[in-house]
């Protein structure tokens, strides 16, 4: 296996879990919790270290899912105090989280060999230095095994709680009225994100995990009006992002994690640009257009009123408008066949100038 | 038991239903911490009723609603659906929430939504398949938007909104239903719609509970009344108690509509 291989398929086993359960936490308003539960996992992963003794991928997987539990526990919790509001509380309970892991990592860094660096920013290069070896025989890089376990929980997952999640995230109070209960259903997507978190740890870090989580998410729901294509759009995009990230990183020779993130983040702007749908060129250009021929059917209906046939300084006057922006709609409208001009100065609408003035005046009431 | 006759579309004609009240609520209180927000409240609905639950803003209608479906933990009482606990009755309750209460940007279609309304009888695990799609798409044309069933919802307008809402509780094939203010800005179609709806469902023996706001349609458009502020200020049939002394208790004096007036 090349380098280049095992870097990639980690990096892709990174962008699908985290694609999937993002663009659940995007739609339930909960990318913070996303960022929340990847800092808090950080003291059940030195826990699990402290009992496994060496960096078993079952116990830190479980123990990364407790404390991602217990962080959106304490959140829901500090919350329901009413003496915090939402975003202080998540700002207070994951802190304190990562804290303690912070705390536990340096107190005991003698027998963890964890280092902070490495938890805060990944290295997703080191990947095909570590093979799983069982009985002599290799088995092939560490990440495939560990990574391709949290893929296949996250998949399955979405594919077997489908309908419940979609039905608790887009109305909590009907899936509690018909039985399917909107808390379990959310304490399970966080175990869910707690242990994909827990699996892009070593590639990409604790910071940049929330950028797979969060922005193919947020993209592919300026693409898309349905929720399994805004999934499968999402893993797309992220997939996109870790191969086009790699080659970039590369090419200018810069941290391969942070590269892919930078691409989860471009693509993000080049739809929130250029989308056909929620873009902002089209929302420009659609807001343009129809200011343009607001313009035009309110020369047409002015035109009506004064009479069969007037003049442009009549128009200018009667309208109050610029020079430049009269004979610019006069123009427009003489191309489009709804007036004709004579003689130089003399305006008069065609039949389907009047119609247009009237369709106008119809659309007021 | 004794046996009702349903006059529904599912094919379901006869349906053993105890012999109780659709909803029978006893001495319902809820509080929000120590800040009760329903005291005391006790009515019964009869079967086959349309009844409003009026109230001033803040009145504990909403609250009533969720504490009937057990989404909100009495401080004491208790409401009975065909007098079992709700955990053992919902798949008699359908339920239209406020057409505010969820996002309508959701990436989903109106056809969508209405099969929700299906997954309840599903169950956990189980997907909807051909058979629930054909049903949400007959509910859909019941309430005569099946040409809007691929449209994304936030493409609807809020009266087609509202009529998607119902479409979903009509899928819930229900026999008590809990409705949370669907007159709350529709147009004038939509809210005639509505009411015809409402007729149908009663017509079919069936029981509708309607959180409403605008007391000028109140005698024309339901049997029974639950007036409501915080207390249990009056409930009986709208010829009753419908009044201006019971409804200037509620609303504090302030009632410009005169009922019966």
């Amino acid at each position: 296996m090349s380098a280049d291989f095992i870097v990639i398929t980690t990096a892709i086993l990174v962008a699908v879990p985290c694609a999937l359960l993002g663009t659940l936490l995007v739609l339930r308003q909960m990318a913070m919790i996303g960022d929340a539960i990847s800092h808090a996992v950080l003291p059940g992963i030195v826990f699990a270290f402290f009992i496994s003794e060496s960096l078993g991928a079952l116990t830190s997987l479980i123990g990364a899912a407790v404390f991602g539990l217990l962080c959106a526990v304490l959140i829901e919790a500090l919350k329901n105090t009413g003496r915090v509001k939402e975003d202080s509380s998540i700002g207070i309970v994951f802190t304190a989280l990562f804290a303690l892991g912070v705390f536990l990592i340096s107190r005991f860094a003698g027998s963890v060999h964890l280092d902070l660096q490495h938890v805060l920013y990944g290295e997703i290069a080191f990947s095909p230095l570590n093979s799983l070896i069982i009985g002599g025989v290799n088995l092939g890089p560490i990440s495939f095994w560990t990574l391709g376990v949290v893929t296949v929980i996250a998949v399955s997952f979405v594919l077997l709680f489908y309908k419940e999640l979609k039905i608790a995230t887009f109305d909590a109070g009907l899936a509690a009225a018909v039985g399917l209960s909107p808390v379990l259903v959310h304490y399970l997507l966080m175990g869910a994100v707690s242990i994909t978190v827990v699996g892009a740890f070593d590639s990409v870090g604790a910071i940049l995990v929330v950028a797979f989580l969060i922005a193919p998410a947020a993209t592919a729901y300026l693409l898309t009006e349905q929720l399994w294509r805004m999934m499968a759009l999402a893993v797309a995009l992220g997939t996109l992002s870790a191969v086009s990230g790699y080659y970039f990183a590369a090419f200018l020779d810069v941290s391969i994690s942070g590269m892919m993130a930078t691409m989860t983040g471009f693509l993000f702007i080049l739809a929130l640009l250029f989308s056909p749908s929620h873009g902002l060129a089209a929302a420009f250009s659609r807001r343009r257009e129809n200011r343009r021929i607001f313009s035009r059917d309110l020369l047409l209906s002015r035109i009506g009123t004064l009479g069969e046939k007037t003049t442009e300084e009549e128009l200018a006057r009667s309208l109050g408008w610029e020079r430049r922006k009269i004979s610019r709609s006069l123009d427009e409208a003489l191309r489009g066949g709804f007036i004709v001009r004579p003689s130089s100065g003399e305006v008069a609408a065609t039949r389907k100038g009047r119609d247009a003035a009237r369709e106008r005046a119809g659309s007021l009431a | 038991m004794r046996q009702v006759e349903m006059g529904n579309r599912s094919g379901r004609n006869l349906e053993a239903l105890p012999d109780e009240m659709p909803l029978e609520v006893s001495g319902l209180t809820v509080a929000y911490r120590d800040k009760p927000v329903l005291w005391d409240i006790t009515f019964e609905v009869p079967e086959g009723q349309l009844v409003a639950i009026v109230g001033p803003n803040g009145a504990g209608k909403t609250t009533l609603l969720k504490a009937v479906m057990g989404m909100i933990e009495p401080a004491a009482g208790r409401a009975l659906v065909y007098g079992m606990p709700f955990e053992k009755a919902r798949h008699l309750v359908g339920y239209v929430p406020q057409r505010g209460s969820v996002d309508w940007d959701f990436p989903t279609s109106a056809l969508d939504v209405v099969q929700m309304g299906l997954y309840g009888k599903l169950g956990w695990f189980r997907r909807p398949g051909r058979k629930e799609r054909e049903k949400a798409m007959e509910c859909l044309e019941q309430v005569g938007i099946a040409s809007f069933a691929d449209r994304q919802i936030s493409q609807l307008s809020g009266g087609q909104q509202q009529r998607v809402f119902l479409a979903r509780a009509l899928a819930q094939d229900a026999n008590l239903y809990l409705t949370d203010e669907p007159f709350a800005a529709v147009d004038y179609k939509t809210e005639r719609a509505i009411v015809e709806l409402l007729r149908e469902l009663k017509s079919q023996g069936k029981t509708v509970v309607v959180v409403h706001h605008d007391l000028g349609t109140v005698p024309e458009y339901f049997d029974r009344v639950v007036i409501l502020n915080k207390n249990l200020v009056a409930e009986g049939p709208v010829g009753k108690v419908f009044n201006k002394e019971n409804l200037s208790e509620a609303y504090g004096g302030n009632v410009s509509y005169l009922a019966g007036s």
